[in-house]
């Protein structure tokens, strides 16, 4: 009953958001605003209507209505409430509908925040953002339908799974359900899946400005970049949050010490983050210098067909992966849809190609234009080698029919490189001002963070002297950070000394004038934080592996663990847990104990493994439990150890860039909202007075 | 002549101190009580992948068709066969796909060669873009088509803005 009201809200919010897309297109083509009103009013009610279908399958989900394939699927008896709400996303069907409910939120917000100040682009942002939402809704009606109910004909093996009753059959109802894959059945299903989602999704407006912009030669102006500015941020944010989760979860469970594998799935969804950074830089260009607007358009459109891309991969297993739970009809339906809209978009970039000229002249090669340039263009080549490396399998296999993997060694020596070049540049870009910059003034801004990265690498590699390159590594952290706080020295000196006021106030009045410039400082810290836990994870990971007695002992570093004993009990969501106890030493001194475990879901015949974990702001000692022996005199098991150095920061990288987005986002009235840059070399030299 | 004599005794020396050491390497791998430890096994199953399951290393793949595989590294290597010979012979029996890094050569080599093509490409693509924007005349583009503001207006405005920077 209630998932037949789901059903036919579905049903409605399709034909209404195919509706919307006609009518507004009709509309903005003809003049007609009767048209384009009557689309937006569709298009708000497309958003109650999947609210109603989401909740239609959530509640189907709690209660266990196993006359549902998809919560036969996905949900069980053992399962907790809270798992049962997340199943929503946690398989294909219900992720897909998820997916087109929080596009269709999207549309809501934009409707009613930017109906009045953007007339003449809405119609066209609406038609846009609603056939994206209509592809999406249309996937789940026709191709994915979570309302799908299992039927049993007499002699058949398995049960067909369809909406409506085939000939000859007899509804099915299982007692009870397979549940979620157990890599599921954690805390983090609550975070990565919903804000990556966010992310992608929440790129579809800027683009969908950008689309309207083209179509209505409002391309030539910027006022599109202005409105959805902030929007971008956002979507971003989410995207770069979802990303870290991502990694903390694969930490987590996936039980291989690391966080981060350069996964076909973990690649498509870094693939759209990075050219959603390259955009969120180029814009900036435009704004300053009215530079740069066929690049964001370029870039808007491939980060739009990235995030499609991004969930084709994960949702249809093209390329397989440990994400991709099944095989399914969606391939060709997305395939055809991506490449369309691709072509499309780019058909409208040539049309209005002379619309984008650049405005000004670049005076100088040394100035803050170049450096934005060339980071943008590094973003692209990292793009590109991720996608190449991520797609060249089915090519392989296509071109010479052999199979290949490409991995992370791949990966690590391709994109190394390009992203020290891209880190050093985030560290420099600030100390180049906008137009043009003498090379003696660049010297001065420089030498102090060069100095002390020198001092730091040299002191730091030292400690490390056996890992020479990380030395490398050590240096371009120290650099960029030491380039950030000189920044925010300078601000702060500039400001003690004219306003007399003292450094704390100083620094909270410099970041309050010009919030999106301090904020994205902290970004930017953020991120040379999450460099550092990279840099960690590839020089000083550590591992051994052994099997010991009870009572025995396995050394790493100035690490010890010994061996106490191994129990066995029942858990929560039908598992049957195996736990060791460990005592961790350090330099011989008794640290810690620790737990790892191994849980078997009985019912899947699937193995989780949870790690035990000593985590300090330096290293992480991470132990897992392999395999074991129990006989009558003793016990026996198989540990892993892993030393993950500095793989912490990663995380607080991650808090230090949401923080830096909240104050980059922060709306401020006081703000004057032009910045275009007139004179010269006024950018570095007093960024506390310079704009207002 | 005696110089030439001098540096063939160092060469012969050199040489021999090279076996030596190769020797005693050798050796000690042979002997290490514990030859081939988990960790040996790891350091090369690392430099594979599962050739069943999807993208999963071989050193970190808990299905029992790994666990076997990698017991028959363990085998491969008490029986003295070097980590190039494993390799090999996992790469004659399941294919390419097992081994992590792609190989330089034949068609595979393309993953290595495009992004390096394409990041030259690239700059020189941001050198002729900049350049010509070098050349560029400034140029102002009226922002607003059919502006309703006079230039007199524009220009105050202008003023104002340079004024307040």
């Amino acid at each position: 009953m209630i998932a037949d009201i789901g059903l036919i809200a579905l049903t409605i919010a399709f034909l209404f958001s195919v509706y919307a897309t006609v009518a507004s297109a009709y509309g903005g083509w003809r003049n007609r605003s009767k048209w384009v009103e009557s689309a937006r009013n569709a298009s708000l009610l497309v958003f109650p209507l999947l609210t109603v279908s989401v909740l239609a399958i959530v509640y189907s989900l709690i209660t266990l209505d196993f006359s549902l394939a998809y919560v036969y699927d996905v949900s069980s008896q053992a399962m907790s409430p809270f798992l049962r709400v997340t199943a929503l996303w946690g398989g294909q069907d219900g992720s897909v509908l998820f997916w087109a409910w929080l596009m269709a939120g999207f549309v809501v917000i934009v409707l009613l925040r930017k109906w009045e100040r953007d007339r003449e682009l809405m119609p066209y942002v609406i038609a846009t953002s609603m056939l994206t939402t209509a592809f999406f809704v249309g996937l789940v009606l026709f191709i994915t339908n979570p309302f799908q109910h299992l039927w049993y004909q007499y002699g058949a093996p398995d049960a067909i799974k369809a909406v409506f009753q085939p000939a000859n059959t007899t509804l099915y109802i299982p007692q009870d359900g397979g549940g979620l894959n157990p890599l599921l059945r954690h805390f983090g299903m609550i975070g990565h899946p919903p804000t990556t989602y966010i992310g992608f999704t929440g790129f579809i407006i800027p683009f969908a400005y950008a689309i309207a912009a083209l179509i209505t030669g409002k391309s030539r102006g910027d006022e599109w970049i202005r409105t959805t500015r902030r929007w971008t941020l956002v979507a971003w944010i989410f995207l770069s949050i979802g990303l870290i989760l991502g990694g903390r979860w694969a930490y987590d469970v996936l039980g291989w010490g690391g966080f981060w594998g350069w996964d076909p799935i973990e690649n498509a969804m870094l693939m759209p983050w990075l050219t959603g950074t390259a955009f969120l830089h180029s814009v900036m260009m435009t704004e300053k210098r009215g530079m740069m607007k066929k690049w964001n358009m370029v870039l808007i459109i491939l980060t739009y067909s990235l995030s499609l891309f991004g969930t084709f991969i994960t949702r249809t297993g093209v390329i397989s992966s440990v994400h991709a739970f099944s095989k399914s009809a969606l391939g060709p339906a997305f395939f055809t849809f991506i490449g369309l809209t691709f072509i499309g978009s780019i058909y409208l970039l040539y049309w209005r190609w002379d619309t984008l000229e650049t405005e000004h002249s670049l005076e100088s090669f040394v100035s803050r234009e170049t450096v934005f340039v060339l980071q943008n263009m590094l973003f692209l080549a990292i793009t590109f080698a991720v996608f190449w490396g991520t797609v060249f399998p089915l090519i392989s296999e296509l071109v010479t029919g052999t199979k290949i993997t490409v991995g992370p060694p791949y990966f690590k020596s391709v994109t190394g490189p390009l992203f020290f070049v891209e880190l050093l540049l985030m560290g420099i870009a600030p100390l180049f001002a906008w137009r043009k910059q003498t090379v003696k003034n660049l010297g001065k801004a420089i030498w102090q963070p060069f100095a002390g990265s020198l001092v730091v690498s040299i002191g730091w590699g030292y400690l490390h002297r056996m890992h020479p390159m990380s030395i490398i590594g050590l240096w371009l952290v120290a650099f960029v950070v030491f380039c950030i706080l000189a920044e925010f020295w300078k601000g702060v000196k500039a400001r003690t000394s004219s306003k007399g006021e003292n450094p704390i106030q100083a620094l909270i009045h410099l970041i309050g004038r010009n919030h999106r410039r301090y904020g994205g400082y902290f970004i930017h810290l953020g991120v040379i934080l999450i460099a550092l836990g990279f840099i960690g994870d590839s020089y000083f990971k550590q591992e051994t592996q052994g099997t010991v007695t009870a009572g025995e002992r396995l050394v790493i570093g100035n690490y010890q663990m010994r061996f106490d004993g191994l129990r066995g009990y029942p858990g929560s969501d039908g598992r049957e847990i195996v736990e060791a106890n460990l005592t961790l030493f350090k330099d011989g001194k008794e640290v810690r104990s620790l737990q790892p475990r191994r849980d078997y879901f009985v019912v899947q015949e699937q193995p989780v493994t949870v790690p035990g974990v000593y985590s300090t702001a330096g290293k992480d000692v991470y132990i897992m439990l392999l395999d074991w022996e129990v006989s009558d005199i003793d016990q026996q098991a198989t540990f892993k150890i892993y030393i993950n150095s500095l793989i912490n920061w990663v995380w607080i990288g991650g808090f230090v860039m949401i923080f830096g987005t909240i104050i980059a986002a922060w709306s401020s009235p006081k703000q004057l909202e032009t910045t275009y840059v007139l004179k010269p070399g006024m950018s570095t030299s007093l960024p506390a007075v310079q704009e207002v | 002549m005696g110089h030439n004599l001098k540096r063939k005794l160092i060469l012969a020396l050199l040489v021999t101190l090279a076996s030596l050491y190769l020797a005693t390497l050798v050796y000690a791998q042979g002997t290490t009580p514990g030859y081939p430890t988990d960790n040996d096994v790891n350091q090369i199953a690392k430099k594979l992948y599962c050739p069943v399951c999807p993208n999963t290393p071989l050193d970190v793949c808990e299905t029992q068709a790994c666990k076997d595989w990698r017991g028959q590294i363990r085998d491969q290597l008490s029986e003295g066969w070097t980590e190039q010979q494993v390799i090999d012979y996992f790469v004659a029996q399941y294919g390419e796909r097992v081994l992590a890094e792609p190989q330089r050569k034949g068609f595979t080599s393309l993953v290595w060669l495009f992004p390096v093509i394409a990041a030259l490409l690239g700059l020189w693509i941001s050198y002729e873009i900049l350049k010509g924007w070098r050349a560029k005349k400034q140029v102002t583009i009226p922002i607003v088509e059919n502006s309703q503001i006079s230039p007199e207006v524009l220009a105050k405005i202008e003023e104002e803005i340079r004024k307040l920077n």
